[in-house]
């Protein structure tokens, strides 16, 4: 790992020997310590299956809902471990939102409720209230203009780039801290991609932003931090520019280079 | 392998499938048909006006008909419907959101060994849980022992339904800082909608068209009555009793009933299929999502 710039911004997320490890003997994530720093975009970079999707899902609980996956060492936000035992995932995740490879429209909702689905389902029905949180998030999120005149109609008709912005939109709603992106625009055309990709740049003055990509052009377009994951393993954390231009690690070199994907 | 060989194969594998289809179909038609050419005849508005009353009635050709049956049926079909849904809604939930859970597997091995379970030991449980400690037979004692018919039934679709909702909606949800209970009601139940009611109406057809727990639980009743608390009839129990009658005219209203008790049987699907249909309509849009892959 290669120490940064002294003028590091504030830590938002960081791990301490964060381990994933499934069925009790594949581990998935070994040890992996790294911060997230505020209102910064962290990229993880990395061939298929070295275990950033998995780290990316440790960071809100997400495994919790796999009885085969076990998690050791800590996440910290904001100083505070995430799997203390006294706290509440549901809080967590309040905190700390996702957005999905595949954007997941709630199919039955119409655009409004998906977007305040997070509010509604916790029983906030203020109609001004959800009004303009629904108008905000969606505003965020680059699509109320092409939404606002049938926020009634199914969020299954928008198109796949509108889907997942309408996904962000629904995390943006809930006011999360930290927002995880997991390859969110893997499933989308070039068209749609930029336009994720502007937003992800807008979006970082409000929220912390971690986002998981297959592709090493997006990490340089948009992230402020990249960490380089190898077969379960962090192998090298530091600013895009650093890690890009001026890698620290043999795998990194070889791993831009093309050397194995 | 040359083209014109494998267009030949295909033909024959198409061929042996139609074959087997029709296999299957025919039988069913031909019950249908036995039925209809046997019981129309019997069939006039007294069959759903009238009380069937002592044989004589039918053997004088005084006014007689099944509407104790048809009505029973309804009742008691309904009743137990309302008994089962909570229950199997419930241990399907369990089973499919909660696979972790320790009684998660008790409840399988309960469910699986009451699907397999002959239709006659529901109603002898009835009547050992219900007739016994009542002082009598009743329609609500019929009532639980189709319960007990339709509960697994239930139980085992709710469950497969809710294994096929993409496991995403479940991410989703707890991804917004929804609690576990909330997101299986307000977003895994709704979206699995369709495919749950398709599962009850077919827990609900089965039981309509069973006889043997009936004839220790709501026992019959020649005479039309609203008291869940009496002995009351039902269609499958009643033609049972008509069919093995000493007497040809109860015979011919057996036949009869059996149309009704095949209409019973159709409306219900046919209803249910209009509504699933129109779920499935705003269900639209519904993105192939799948379980995360591990990496």
């Amino acid at each position: 790992m290669s120490s940064e710039k002294q003028t590091n911004p504030e830590i938002r997320m960081e791990t301490l020997g964060l381990t994933v490890t499934y069925n009790k003997t594949v581990q998935g994530v070994k040890g992996v310590s790294m911060p997230m720093y505020n209102n910064k975009v962290t990229a993880f970079i990395g061939p298929s299956g070295c275990g950033k999707t998995t780290f990316l899902r440790s960071l809100n609980r997400m495994h919790d809902l796999l009885p085969e996956a076990e998690v050791e060492g800590k996440a910290l936000l904001d100083g505070e471990d995430i799997y203390d035992p006294r706290i509440d995932p549901v809080v967590i995740r309040r905190k700390i939102g996702m957005v999905f490879q595949k954007p997941t429209p709630f199919p039955t909702r119409s655009i409004y409720d998906n977007v305040a689905a997070g509010l509604q389902l916790v029983g906030i029905k203020k109609k001004d209230v959800l009004d303009g949180v629904v108008e905000r998030a969606l505003r965020d999120a680059a699509l109320w203009d092409e939404v606002k005149d049938r926020l009634r109609s199914p969020g299954g008709s928008l198109s796949g780039g509108q889907q997942q912005r309408l996904s962000i939109a629904r995390a943006l709603a809930v006011e999360p801290e930290v927002i995880l992106m997991d390859e969110p625009t893997s499933s989308l055309d070039p068209m749609s991609t930029t336009k994720i990709e502007e937003l992800i740049q807008e979006l970082k003055k409000q929220v912390t932003i971690v986002i998981v990509t297959h592709n090493m052009q997006q990490a340089q377009r948009v992230s402020d931090y990249t960490a380089f994951f190898y077969v379960g393993e962090l192998v090298e954390f530091s600013p895009t520019s650093v890690l890009f231009n001026n890698p620290t690690e043999e795998r990194t070199k070889e791993y831009l280079q093309g050397a194995f994907s | 392998m040359n083209l014109q060989l494998r267009y030949a194969r295909d033909r024959v594998m198409l061929i042996g499938i139609v074959g087997l289809t029709l296999l299957v179909v025919v039988p069913l038609f031909l019950i249908i048909g036995y039925v209809i050419v046997n019981g129309i005849g019997g069939l006039n508005w007294n069959f759903f006006t009238q009380e069937l009353g002592s044989p004589s009635r039918a053997m004088l050709g005084r006014p007689t008909g099944l509407v104790a049956a048809i009505v029973g049926t309804i009742i008691i079909d309904l009743i137990a419907l309302a008994f089962a849904l909570p229950f199997g809604i419930a241990s399907g939930i369990m089973m499919s959101e909660y696979p972790e859970h320790p009684f998660t597997p008790v409840s399988r091995i309960m469910v699986s060994t009451l699907n397999g379970m002959p239709a006659v030991l529901m109603g002898l449980m009835a009547y050992a849980l219900v007739v016994k400690n009542t002082g009598g037979f009743s329609a609500l004692a019929g009532s639980v022992a189709l319960a007990f018919v339709m509960t697994p039934i239930i139980a085992r679709s709710t469950e497969s339904v809710l294994r096929i909702t993409p496991w995403s909606l479940r991410e989703v949800g707890l991804s917004l800082g929804l609690p576990r209970w909330k997101v299986t009601l307000s977003l895994v139940l709704p979206a699995a909608r369709p495919g749950i009611v398709t599962g009850v109406l077919i827990a609900f057809a089965r039981a309509a068209g069973e006889a043997a727990p009936l004839m220790l639980t709501s026992f019959g009743n020649n005479f039309l009555t609203f008291n869940v608390r009496s002995p009351m009839d039902t269609l499958p129990q009643r033609l049972y009793s008509l069919a093995i009658s000493p007497y040809k005219e109860w015979h011919a209203m057996g036949w009869g009933g059996a149309i009704i008790l095949l209409l019973f049987v159709m409306i219900t699907f046919f209803v249910g299929r209009v509504v699933v249909d129109r779920m499935e309509k705003r269900a639209l849009g519904l993105q192939a999502m799948d379980k995360p892959k591990k990496n």
